[in-house]
């Protein structure tokens, strides 16, 4: 079986700058897959490669078994995008919205109808047909766009950071309904940088970072391989100084944030014997995360 | 080159005209109100002070004229406000392209559109001055299929200055440098021939005098003289045009 998009060696610059700099994977059908990578990591400008938007210096891409740009329109027959920005049209209804989006596949108005209730109710939007789209809420917009990236009942989903800006109620419907869709046998693509999302949908991840994979694997590969398995947050004034002084003979790696510092370590148990001696430091003691892994491959400096 | 063309256009077309039908009667209002006030306003009141124009009565020259410039006008305003608010504001440009559209279509759909809505606005002027009776001949049917490429006319110039714009205050320079001044030198105000003749010259550079040239006559219910050089030059700046505004609107967008 073809994989639902493959992309090989794919290179793209602007200026001097290699925003994309020799990027491969390739996605198999009925999985959702991650792409992580922190602001400016280059998810954006790969995703629309693969959609034959823009144009890479070199490298291959297949999407929906076509290749992609020479044969870019076909290929977007069959993949539904929800864009990070929600981009629906506002002079129209929630329900002239999907007629009009499903048009642009060449559906036919009356196909399109009968679809409607259906995909208005996956949104958890039924009732709502005649609404405008000024009138919606920010997470009932993401799911009216969900539903219409479904118009043409896609067998690839991309979607470019689904729950940004979203409720923790919005987000947990949207995560609801993108296992729904898994169940049903779609392939899901997504970029996001909310770990926990990632770590909840994917059944594998790619880490990209200066337009390379830097990591790759299921979450749980990733937590296993690539860091310390437990880890021992250290809070308050002092902490800064402990750490600097102390905190090596503990932890083979540890990383200062503003007043907290993160020792990753195998074995958290003389570490916490003593801390415990140590007044005016505050503690918590976890599992390694996906979060964990993320700042080790990408580093702690902000992204602007 | 041909893959990138299609009738996946018409979508984008359908969608527009789905607006229009939401306001339509504002639209057409809007339409009428403005160059009918201008029109009468003129017509009678400045027309009152000439005796004849060209050998008509002011107010006849002045209507046949303006069937044109509000033609551009309606074009204009649609390829420049409108397609820049879908394409830079609303993003509308950006969702059409996520799904089997290329680029070629939508900025094939907005023209056609801005022609369609142009059309629709000369038109209307139009039924007005039959209804005045000032409209005789059956002549004036052959306007329509001139009127639409009138506006595909300006609607190719007016998606080249949006394609370009960095944002709505960008076309005041366009109507200052370019459609205002066009709209005096054209004829539609008063005859060519009352301008030197340096000036003249310039204004046979001008599609809208082409325009002009071929819709005054047919509303007055007379064939135009020269019709195919008209028509070439109409139709060389809309193709011109429009490939101009493809190229343009790649470099924004596709990149």
């Amino acid at each position: 079986m073809t994989p639902p998009l493959s992309v090989s060696d794919l290179r793209k610059s602007y200026g001097d700058h290699e925003v994309v700099a020799g990027l491969s994977f390739a996605l198999r059908a009925g999985e959702c897959f991650g792409l992580l990578g922190p602001n400016g990591a280059g998810k954006t400008t790969t995703l629309r490669c693969c959609l034959g938007l823009i144009r890479a210096e070199s490298g291959t891409i297949t999407l929906t078994g076509e290749p992609v740009p020479a044969r870019a329109r076909e290929a977007r027959m069959r993949v539904g995008i929800v864009p990070q920005f929600d981009n629906l049209d506002p002079d129209f209804t929630c329900a002239e919205n999907l007629v009009i989006y499903g048009r642009y596949f060449g559906l036919e108005d009356a196909a399109i109808r009968a679809r409607i209730p259906e995909l208005m109710d996956f949104a958890g939007l039924a009732g709502r047909e005649r609404a405008d789209i000024k009138t919606l809420s920010g997470g009932m917009r993401r799911r009216l766009s969900l539903a219409r990236a479904l118009v043409n009942d896609p067998e690839l989903l991309i979607l470019d950071e689904p729950t940004t800006g979203l409720d923790p109620q919005a987000r947990h419907l949207i995560w609801d309904r993108l296992k729904q869709l898994l169940a049903r046998g779609k392939t899901i693509l997504l970029t996001t940088h909310f770990m926990d999302e990632a770590e909840r949908l994917c059944d594998r991840i790619a880490v990209i970072d200066g337009g390379r994979i830097i990591g790759q694997g299921s979450p749980r590969q990733l937590i296993d391989t690539l860091i310390e398995p437990q880890v021992v947050e250290v809070y308050g004034e002092n902490a800064p100084a402990w750490a600097a002084a102390e905190a090596g003979a503990f932890s083979p790696r540890v990383e200062i944030s503003g007043e907290t510092a993160f020792c990753y370590l195998a074995d958290a148990e003389t570490l916490l014997e003593h801390l415990a001696r140590q007044p005016g430091l505050r503690t918590l003691h976890r599992p390694a995360n996906l979060e964990d892994v993320f700042l080790k491959l990408t580093g702690r400096e902000l992204r602007d | 080159m041909m893959a990138l063309f299609s009738l996946r256009w018409i979508a984008v077309w359908r969608r527009n005209l789905l607006v229009w039908r939401k306001l339509a009667f504002t639209s057409v209002l809007g339409n009428l109100a403005d160059p009918l006030i201008y029109l009468f306003g003129l017509g009678y009141g400045l027309g009152s002070l000439l005796s004849k124009v060209d050998g008509m009565p002011y107010l006849l020259f002045l209507a046949s004229g303006s069937v044109c410039a509000s033609t551009m006008n309606g074009a204009t305003f649609e390829a420049l406000y409108s397609a820049f608010s879908r394409m830079q504001v609303q993003r509308t440009w950006d969702a059409i392209l996520n799904a089997p559209v290329s680029l070629e279509d939508v900025v094939i759909g907005e023209w056609v559109w801005a022609a369609s809505k142009a059309l629709v606005a000369g038109a209307a002027i139009l039924i007005v001055l039959t209804i005045m009776n000032l409209v005789h001949s059956p002549l004036v049917l052959w306007s329509l299929p001139i009127l639409f490429i009138v506006g595909l006319t300006f609607a190719a110039l007016g998606l080249i200055v949006t394609t370009l714009a960095p944002s709505f205050d960008f076309f005041m320079y366009y109507f200052t440098l370019f459609v205002t001044p066009m709209t005096m030198l054209s004829g539609v105000f008063f005859p060519l021939d009352q301008l030197p003749p340096a000036v003249q010259t310039l204004a046979w550079l001008l599609p809208l005098t082409h325009g002009v040239a071929l819709v005054r006559p047919l509303v007055l219910g007379v064939w135009p003289a020269d019709i195919a050089l008209h028509l070439a030059v109409l139709g060389a700046t809309a193709l011109a045009g429009l490939w101009l505004a493809l190229h343009l609107a790649r470099r924004r967008l596709l990149r």
